[in-house]
């Protein structure tokens, strides 16, 4: 049984079958990545994951416990954290607070009345933060604004902001869409490095195959709502049906 | 000091000084002179000051850290104001039970319009807050006559209960027998300075208003209120629940609004439902933009100086004008005053609009940011945000 466990999820928008009939487990400690082609439900499936959409039917198991029907909030308090397509990192903050925001949330939950106290008395926050930049190589921007880094320096800081929560599920989306290759190179560096020391599951929806296949251990092809296959990468990567499906006129 | 980090017990340091000297730095002119007329530091336009600054830091704390845009905040004064007769009338003419009183009603009014108006963020937001203030300025106004005594408004009278109070207790508010119009008028020379008590009743609580919103300011609470502002989706998917923090700060800052509120009515003590009307929570938004939304000092800044405009502009009308440009020849002083007379007397609101027009495009960090360039632009080295600002008004406290 893996960590995280979907069961005959349908989503329907309108006359679209957005997911029709998923089933996926993922195994805990392992790299899972769910590829497919352009509307193959891979973001409504993500987005299931997190509380933002509400499947029609089937379950969604964290951990033995169903997510569905959870905010947001609760379920990242379960142990899941994502990292968005687009980076999402509180720009008007600092690199610090950035990093200070999660330890906090970890720690006091999702909502603390600490109006009196100061940062100097949270001094395990402020240690745990510190360390966070240094892991995350960027202990020297901490007194810079969020937004006006570079947007693969935002990437690096929304993954340690996520990892700072020390979630049991990292749920990855397009981690690296729209980056520069130094860049993306990078952010498999990151994740392989983050992979190494940690007792982590990361789940990855990715386009770039060059991403998948250097960091999955199981791919889940996603096509027209359903899965399609689920395999290793190297077995992925000869199977006829997916050549057909998604690798299909370029291949 | 006092959990303070040294450049915040700077600015509360200088913040208290102005205070306790307002009544000198307020009233530089020569009572005979002809510049008398711009000394502000008679009590009544003090004590008006100090508690619309506390209204606005209140304020701040919703709008400059949050960015929820209330606007209508003024329904909070008026309950406080409101809540504070009525303990004169009822219980005693001593103002810490009304202030207190008007704090802790102000305070539940809020958790019921904000857990309502919470629900909803951007303009939807404001306009829920709008409607809602509305709806307690025409209740105040006309259903609930009994309790506000409607648009006569309500006042104390000689024969109410005030069952605490003895015979020989003073009829009018007071702290444990000191008036508050008491007051002594210092001659010094051809100057003339007046301390009150009800003016350093409402400066001290000010100043302790300020050190609050300061610690909140610079708290983890607070940072997590820059938060919400900066990226709610962030928070939601950091694990941490938007609605209570939200929340948190809008009662705050509607507790705020009722101890200014209470405060009002312990001046003076009549309460009226026109301190309800939506012009008077707009009031509190241009006075936190005005000095600067989010800063620690703005909101103190911009009470001031729009009360200043509202109280020494206003009162300038055309006989005045006439005395200013007597010297011109007799065509060229007429059209002087022709050209001058809308921006001043009732035209004063034409005058605090051009220079709000001024000041946001300008200056979109308000007078704070003002007072920062020109600090920078004199040499001192650059300091991050919440500068104060140098002698930039003069009635800024």
């Amino acid at each position: 049984m893996g960590i995280l466990e979907i069961k005959n999820v349908n989503k329907r928008f309108g006359g679209l079958q957005a997911l029709g009939n998923v089933n996926l487990s993922v195994a805990e400690n392992t790299v899972h990545a769910i590829i497919g082609p352009n509307g193959a439900g891979k973001s409504t499936l993500l987005n299931c994951l997190v509380g933002k959409l509400i499947p029609d039917t089937g379950s969604v198991m964290f951990d033995g416990q169903s997510v569905l029907g959870r905010a947001p909030y609760e379920i990242n308090q379960m142990g899941i954290s994502r990292v968005f397509q687009t980076p999402e990192i509180f720009g008007d903050l600092t690199v610090m607070e950035n990093m200070l925001i999660p330890c906090f949330a970890k720690r006091d939950g999702s909502f603390e009345m600490n109006a009196l106290s100061t940062m100097s008395k949270q001094r395990d926050i402020m240690e745990k933060a510190e360390q966070m930049l240094v892991d995350m190589n960027m202990a020297d921007k901490r007194h810079m604004h969020a937004a006006s880094m570079s947007r693969g320096d935002k990437r690096r800081l929304e993954i340690g902001m996520c990892l700072s929560q020390e979630p049991r599920l990292l749920l990855l989306d397009e981690p690296t869409a729209g980056m520069a290759r130094a860049d993306t190179n990078n952010t498999i560096d990151l994740l392989k490095q983050i992979k190494a020391e940690r007792d982590i599951t990361i789940a990855i929806i990715e386009h770039d195959m060059h991403v998948v296949f250097s960091l999955a251990e199981r791919i889940t092809v996603l096509a027209q709502g359903t899965p399609l296959v689920e395999d290793t990468p190297e077995k992925i990567k000869g199977h006829p049906k997916v050549r057909e499906a998604y690798l299909g006129e370029s291949a | 000091m006092l959990g303070l980090t040294a450049k915040d017990t700077t600015l509360l340091i200088i913040v208290a000084v102005l205070t306790l000297f307002a009544p000198f730095i307020l009233n530089p002119f020569p009572t005979d002179s002809a510049m008398a007329q711009f000394n502000a530091g008679y009590p009544d336009l003090m004590q008006r000051f100090v508690i619309f600054g506390i209204f606005a830091i209140g304020f701040n704390i919703l709008f400059g850290l949050t960015g929820y845009l209330s606007f209508g905040h003024a329904a909070f004064l008026g309950v406080g104001s409101y809540s504070a007769v009525w303990m004169m009338k009822l219980l005693t003419m001593n103002v810490i039970p009304a202030i207190v009183l008007s704090v802790i009603v102000a305070g539940l009014f809020s958790v019921v319009i904000g857990y309502i108006s919470l629900r909803r963020s951007g303009i939807y937001f404001s306009i829920l807050t709008l409607a809602f203030a509305q709806m307690s300025y025409n209740l105040a106004y006309s259903v609930l006559t009994p309790v506000t005594n409607g648009e006569t408004g309500l006042q104390i009278a000689l024969d109410d209960p005030r069952i605490l109070d003895g015979a020989n207790a003073p009829q009018y508010p007071n702290l444990f027998g000191t008036e508050m119009n008491d007051a002594v008028t210092m001659a010094l020379g051809p100057w003339a300075f007046t301390f009150s008590v009800g003016y350093y009743v409402c400066a001290i609580i000010m100043m302790l208003a300020f050190y609050l919103s300061i610690r909140i300011f610079r708290s983890p609470f607070g940072m997590m209120l820059r938060a919400v502002k900066s990226n709610q989706q962030r928070m939601n998917y950091t694990g941490l629940n938007t609605r209570p923090y939200t929340l948190a700060a809008f009662v705050i800052s509607g507790m705020y609004a009722g101890l200014a509120g209470g405060l009002m009515a312990s001046m003076d003590p009549l309460a009226g439902a026109e301190r309800m009307q939506w012009t008077a929570s707009g009031e509190v938004v241009l006075m936190t933009i005005l000095g600067g939304a989010g800063t620690l000092i703005g909101p103190v800044v911009g009470a001031g100086f729009i009360k200043y405009f509202e109280n020494i502009f206003s009162k300038i009308n055309d006989s005045i004008l006439h005395q200013w440009f007597s010297f011109m020849p007799e065509g060229i002083e007429d059209l002087l005053v022709f050209l001058v007379h809308p921006f001043i007397g009732k035209g004063w609101h034409l005058t605090l609009g051009l220079l709000f027009m001024l000041v946001v495009i300008f200056l979109p960090g308000g007078l704070v940011e003002g007072g920062q360039r020109l600090s920078r632009m004199f040499g001192r080295k650059a300091k991050t945000s919440d500068e104060k600002t140098d002698g930039k008004t003069s009635p800024a406290e």
